[in-house]
């Protein structure tokens, strides 16, 4: 089982990027997870250039086909998705009709350094993912003050907040199970 | 608590000692969490005669709001929250102050948020007096009440995604005070 992991920040030391890597821990053996590395390569969305991908939303597009679910970390910008973020699902949506998300698998956490943990860039996320098509599960798990709520590997410090993100795994995990049953 | 001065207040004025105090607040986010913060400039005392009533009054400067992240210290000093640019001082002057025998102290009094007074009731202890080492007599006073913002003007909120509100109404005001005998 392979799971793509797509931060919403660019910053090298990203409390996002920290949280995917950290989630990694909780994986159960034969579950890998590969966190995306090319998302500030990815231009602004243009329609004209659709029909030949610049490499880096190529590249997107095929990390998400590849894997069996994806687990998106977003920061919050102005109580919204951070555009770099956007811009890339906007990229991967296109053409609709043949979108890796569709049907995809997909969980979204969020940590911030606000009091409320990147909850409405979370809600947010699900919604546009849900709008792609991909079958996103239905949990939130915002890190608020994530300069002191996450440890150096990555995973929360408060204990409830591992277990949120572990049922968030499992959730996802299951989803993925299903869809290989099915396949 | 009987409305009885079961215990008088040692005569004097006494001077809030800023060392040793703290002025505070905390409220309810995210539904379960904890938010504190406190004010670092502030002034106050306690006078109390051989007969008259003692009174108990102050004032914080609500620029001197200190909370984790700045941005938030910012967002409480807009018109959001404080509007400290034309309410820059926070009021409160004691109408009774009772202490029991067992050093209970229930003091009533108006206070002032910008310029919006409201009469509360804030409950706690009175410990000494006492001389400290450099002989100076000094008494405590621990206080805390509860009021609803949105009374003195401070409304703010969001919906959270899942249901509830980004913050609580009630905040617990929190004060310790270390005070010392005007000489």
């Amino acid at each position: 089982m392979h799971i793509l992991g797509l931060s919403g920040s660019l910053r090298g030391d990203s409390h996002n990027t920290r949280l995917l890597r950290g989630a990694r821990k909780l994986l159960p053996a034969g579950v890998e997870l590969v966190v995306f590395e090319q998302l500030a390569a990815i231009p602004p969305y243009s329609e004209d250039d659709e029909h030949d991908a610049p490499p880096a939303v190529a590249a997107l597009k095929a990390a998400i086909a590849g894997a069996d679910a994806v687990l998106v970390a977003t920061p919050e910008y102005n109580a919204s998705i951070p555009g770099v973020l956007k811009n890339a699902l906007d990229w991967v949506s296109r053409p609709i009709a043949s979108t890796p998300l569709r049907g995809k698998p997909v969980a979204v956490v969020g940590a911030s350094t606000s009091l409320f943990g990147a909850v409405w860039a979370q809600a947010e996320t699900r919604k546009v993912l849900s709008t792609i098509g991909a079958h996103v599960v239905d949990r939130e798990l915002p890190i608020a003050h994530a300069e002191e709520a996450l440890g150096v590997d990555g995973l929360p410090l408060e204990r409830e907040a591992v277990e949120e993100l572990s049922a968030t795994l499992d959730e996802l995990l299951e989803l993925a199970s299903q869809d290989r049953l099915a396949a | 608590m009987s409305t009885a001065t079961a215990q008088p207040i040692a005569a004097g004025t006494w001077t809030i000692d800023k060392v040793h105090s703290h002025v505070g607040f905390a409220v309810k986010h995210m539904v379960v969490s904890t938010f504190r913060g406190r004010f670092e400039e502030y002034e106050g005392s306690l006078a109390a005669s051989e007969d008259g009533a003692p009174r108990l009054q102050g004032a914080v400067n609500v620029d001197s709001i200190a909370v984790k992240d700045e941005n938030l210290a910012g967002h409480l000093k807009a018109a959001d929250f404080f509007d400290s640019e034309h309410y820059p001082q926070i009021r409160f002057v004691s109408s009774a102050v009772n202490v029991s025998e067992g050093g209970e102290l229930e003091v009533e009094g108006d206070l002032t948020i910008k310029d919006r007074t409201h009469r509360v009731t804030a409950r706690g202890s009175l410990t000494g007096p006492h001389a400290d080492i450099a002989g100076n007599d000094k008494i405590g006073v621990e206080l805390e009440a509860i009021v609803d913002r949105r009374e003195f003007g401070l409304e703010w909120n969001a919906p959270l995604p899942k249901g509830g509100f980004a913050l609580d109404n009630d905040v617990r005001l929190q004060v310790s005070l270390e005070l010392v005998r005007e000489a």
